[in-house]
C-alpha cells in the first residue's frame, strides 16, 4: 500500500469541499455514476419513454385530430388539434419522465441496492446525492422534450420559433416532479405503496386539460385542477407553443418555481432523516 | 474502563484517531448504545465484540457521522463527525455489514467511481484502482459485473472499495459473516496486510476466534455496555482459566450432573447441551471426574477463549 500524498490530498479536498455535513459540491460525481450505470442499462427503457408521448400524439392528434379539425388555442388562436393536444403530451413526457426517475428509480436503489447507503459513507452529503439524481432525471427530459419537439416539428405543428422555449420549459417542468418526487418515494416502504404514485398520476394525466379544454368542467372542479401541477405545465407549454404570453404565463412558471424549492427543502430533509440518523 | 484518565480532550485528540466519551444512541425508549468510552491510537486493530442486537454497528455507524449520537462526544483524527461528516469520512474506509457494491456497474469501474465521490482526480484513481485489484486478488475479474462474483469476492471488492481513499481508519462490520472458512483466511490475510502497512482496524465481530485473530484490544459489548475491555489473551487471563473441559452427558443429565461435579476446577457453568469445567489444567480435571464415578459421553479438553469470556460476564453465549 503506497502511502501519504493521495491521503492528504483528500483532505484537501474534502476540506475546500466541505460546506456543512449535507453537501460536499460533488454534485457531479453522481451524475457521473448515473451515466456510467446507463451507458451499461437497458436502452430499451429510455426508448420508451420517447416513443409513447409521440404514439400519443400520432393516435389522438392525428387520428382524433381528422374528426374534431381545428380548436382554439391561447390566445385565440385557430390551431389543428394535433398541435393543440402536443405541447400538452409534451408536459405529460416531462412529468412522466421525472417521476419514473425520481420515484422507481430512486425506490429501488434505496431500498434494494442500497447505493445511497454506500454513497453517503464516502465524502459525499444527503444534497450532492439529491440533487445529482435530479440533475440525471432533467438530462433524460432534456433529451425526451428535444425529440418530442423535433417530432412536432417534422409534423408541421410548429408554427413560432417561440416553440423552442417549450424545451427548456419541460425541463422546468420535470425538476418540479423530481424534486417532489425524490422526497415522497423518500416515504414508500414498499410497492403497494409505490401504486399510489400511478393512482395520482394518471388521473392528472386524463383530466389536466389535456385532450380538451377546462372550461368544459363545473368550476369546483376547475379550481381542483388548476391547484394541480401537470394543470400549469400544460398550459405553460401550449402557450409558448403559439407564442402567446400573458401574466398567467409568467403564474405557472412562478407555480414550478415554488414547487422546486419545497420540493428541494422536503427532498434534502427526509435524505438527511433516512442516512443520518 | 479506557484505563486512560479523562484530562484533556485536546490531548486525546492527538494522541487517539478516535475517542469516544459516554457516547449514547437512543431511539425512542429503546438505547442502544449506553454511556460507553473507548480511545483507540493510531495504528492499533481494535475490536467489538458482541451479540447482535449489542449496539456494535450503532457505533460503526456514529463513527462515519452518519448517525447522530444522542449524548456524549466522539472526536475522529480530531474532528466531530457530525460537524465534519464529509471531512471525517474522507479518513474512513468503511465496510458494512452487507455489501453494496453498485450492481450497475463493472467490478474496476466500482472502484473508480467510488474514489470520485471522494473528489479524487482520475490521474490518481486508475493507478490505485488497479493496485487495488491486485490486493484483493480481482485483477482478473476486473472487467466483470459484480453480480457474477461469488460472495468472498465480493467481500474482497467491497473492502478493496474502502481503500481507494487510503483511509486512516478502517471500519469493518462483521467482515467475514457468511463466508466460507477459506474465504474467511483469505479475508484475514488482506486485513492483517492492511494492519501491517499501519491501517487502524475497527472491527465488530461476533466471532472469537476473528476477534483473537485480528485484535490487539477489544471491548466486549452487550446490551450497548462495555462489559470488559483489554487485549484478548488478558481478557482470558482475568475473566477465564487456561483451560476448559467441556462434558456431555447427554441433555438430561447435564443439569444433575452439575451439583456432583461442584468443587472440580475452579468454576462451573452448566449449559443444555454441555457442562464446561474452567480449570488450569483441563486433562487433571478430568481424572477427577472419572475418579468421582462419572463417566461422560465425551470429553474435550481445550484453551479458553473469548466465548468463554463472554459467557462468564453476560451468563450466555454469543452466536444465540
Amino acid at each position: 500500500m503506497s502511502v501519504m500524498t493521495a491521503g492528504r490530498s483528500v483532505t484537501e479536498a474534502a476540506r475546500s469541499r466541505t460546506f456543512g455535513p449535507l453537501y460536499s459540491r460533488n454534485v457531479r460525481a453522481v451524475v457521473a455514476r448515473g451515466l456510467m450505470a446507463t451507458k451499461s442499462s437497458n436502452w430499451m427503457v429510455m426508448l420508451s419513454g420517447f416513443f409513447e408521448p409521440v404514439l400519443y400524439l400520432i393516435s389522438m392528434g392525428v387520428g382524433l385530430g381528422a374528426i374534431v379539425g381545428t380548436v382554439q388555442g391561447p390566445g385565440g388562436t385557430v390551431i389543428s388539434y394535433a398541435a393543440y393536444i402536443a405541447p400538452a403530451l409534451l408536459a405529460v413526457s416531462a412529468m412522466n419522465g421525472a417521476v419514473y426517475d425520481s420515484t422507481w428509480n430512486v425506490f429501488f436503489k434505496m431500498n434494494f441496492a442500497k447505493l445511497y447507503q454506500g454513497m453517503l459513507y464516502t465524502s459525499l452529503g444527503p444534497l450532492d446525492v439529491a440533487l445529482g439524481e435530479i440533475l440525471l432525471a432533467l438530462l433524460r427530459g432534456l433529451m425526451y422534450a428535444t425529440g418530442f419537439t423535433a417530432v412536432m416539428g417534422v409534423m408541421g405543428l410548429i408554427t413560432t420559433p417561440w416553440a423552442v422555449l417549450m424545451i427548456p420549459a419541460s425541463v422546468l417542468i420535470a425538476f418540479g416532479f423530481a424534486s417532489f418526487g425524490m422526497g415522497i418515494t423518500s416515504f414508500m416502504k414498499t410497492f403497494q405503496q409505490m401504486d399510489w404514485i400511478n393512482f395520482v398520476m394518471l388521473p392528472m394525466f386524463l383530466f389536466s386539460a389535456t385532450f380538451y379544454p377546462l372550461s368544459v368542467y363545473p368550476t369546483y372542479i376547475q379550481w381542483l385542477i388548476q391547484a394541480m401541477p401537470l394543470w400549469h405545465g400544460v398550459e405553460l407549454l401550449r402557450e409558448i407553443s403559439v407564442g402567446s404570453f400573458s401574466t398567467a404565463t409568467a403564474l405557472h412558471v412562478l407555480y414550478y418555481l415554488v414547487m422546486i424549492a419545497l420540493g428541494m427543502i422536503l427532498t434534502t430533509g427526509r435524505l438527511r432523516r433516512l442516512f443520518l440518523r | 474502563m479506557s484505563g486512560v484518565s479523562n484530562d484533556d480532550s485536546h490531548d486525546h485528540s492527538q494522541r487517539y484517531v478516535i475517542s469516544a466519551t459516554n457516547l449514547t444512541k437512543k431511539y425512542g425508549d429503546f438505547t442502544a448504545v449506553d454511556d460507553i468510552s473507548f480511545h483507540v491510537p493510531a495504528g492499533e486493530s481494535f475490536g467489538l465484540l458482541g451479540p447482535n442486537g449489542a449496539g456494535k454497528s450503532t457505533t460503526m455507524r456514529m463513527i462515519g457521522g452518519v448517525s447522530q449520537r444522542t449524548s456524549g462526544s466522539l472526536s475522529i483524527m480530531g474532528l466531530d463527525p457530525e460537524q465534519h461528516g464529509p471531512e471525517v469520512r474522507a479518513h474512513l474506509g468503511v465496510v458494512p455489514q452487507q455489501d453494496n457494491l453498485d450492481e450497475e456497474l463493472k467490478v474496476r469501474d466500482n472502484l473508480l467511481v467510488y474514489g470520485r465521490y471522494f473528489g479524487l482526480p482520475m490521474s490518481y484513481l486508475k493507478p490505485r484502482a488497479d493496485e487495488l485489484l491486485e490486493f484483493a486478488q480481482l485483477t482478473d475479474k476486473a472487467k466483470a459485473k459484480v453480480d457474477a462474483l461469488s460472495g468472498g469476492m465480493k467481500r474482497r471488492l467491497t473492502i478493496a472499495r474502502s481503500l481507494i481513499n487510503e483511509p486512516s481508519i478502517l471500519l469493518l462490520d462483521e467482515p467475514t459473516t457468511g463466508l466460507d472458512p477459506q474465504a474467511r483466511h483469505i479475508l484475514w490475510d488482506r486485513l492483517f496486510r492492511l494492519k501491517e502497512a499501519g491501517t487502524t482496524l475497527i472491527l465488530t465481530t461476533h466471532y472469537m476466534d476473528e476477534a483473537e485473530q485480528l485484535c490487539d484490544r477489544l471491548i466486549v459489548v452487550d446490551k450497548g455496555r462495555i462489559m470488559a475491555e483489554g487485549s484478548p489473551a488478558s481478557l482470558i487471563r482475568e475473566y477465564s482459566t487456561r483451560e476448559v473441559l467441556e462434558l456431555r452427558f447427554g441433555s438430561e443429565r447435564n443439569a444433575t450432573v452439575g451439583a456432583e461435579l461442584e468443587g472440580i476446577g475452579e468454576r462451573l457453568e452448566t449449559l443444555p447441551d454441555r457442562v464446561l469445567v474452567y480449570a488450569h489444567d483441563g486433562e487433571a480435571a478430568l481424572e477427577q471426574v472419572h475418579a468421582r464415578g462419572l463417566h461422560p459421553l465425551t470429553s474435550l479438553v481445550r484453551r479458553s477463549s473469548l466465548e468463554d469470556v463472554f459467557l462468564r460476564l453476560t451468563g450466555r453465549s454469543l452466536v444465540d
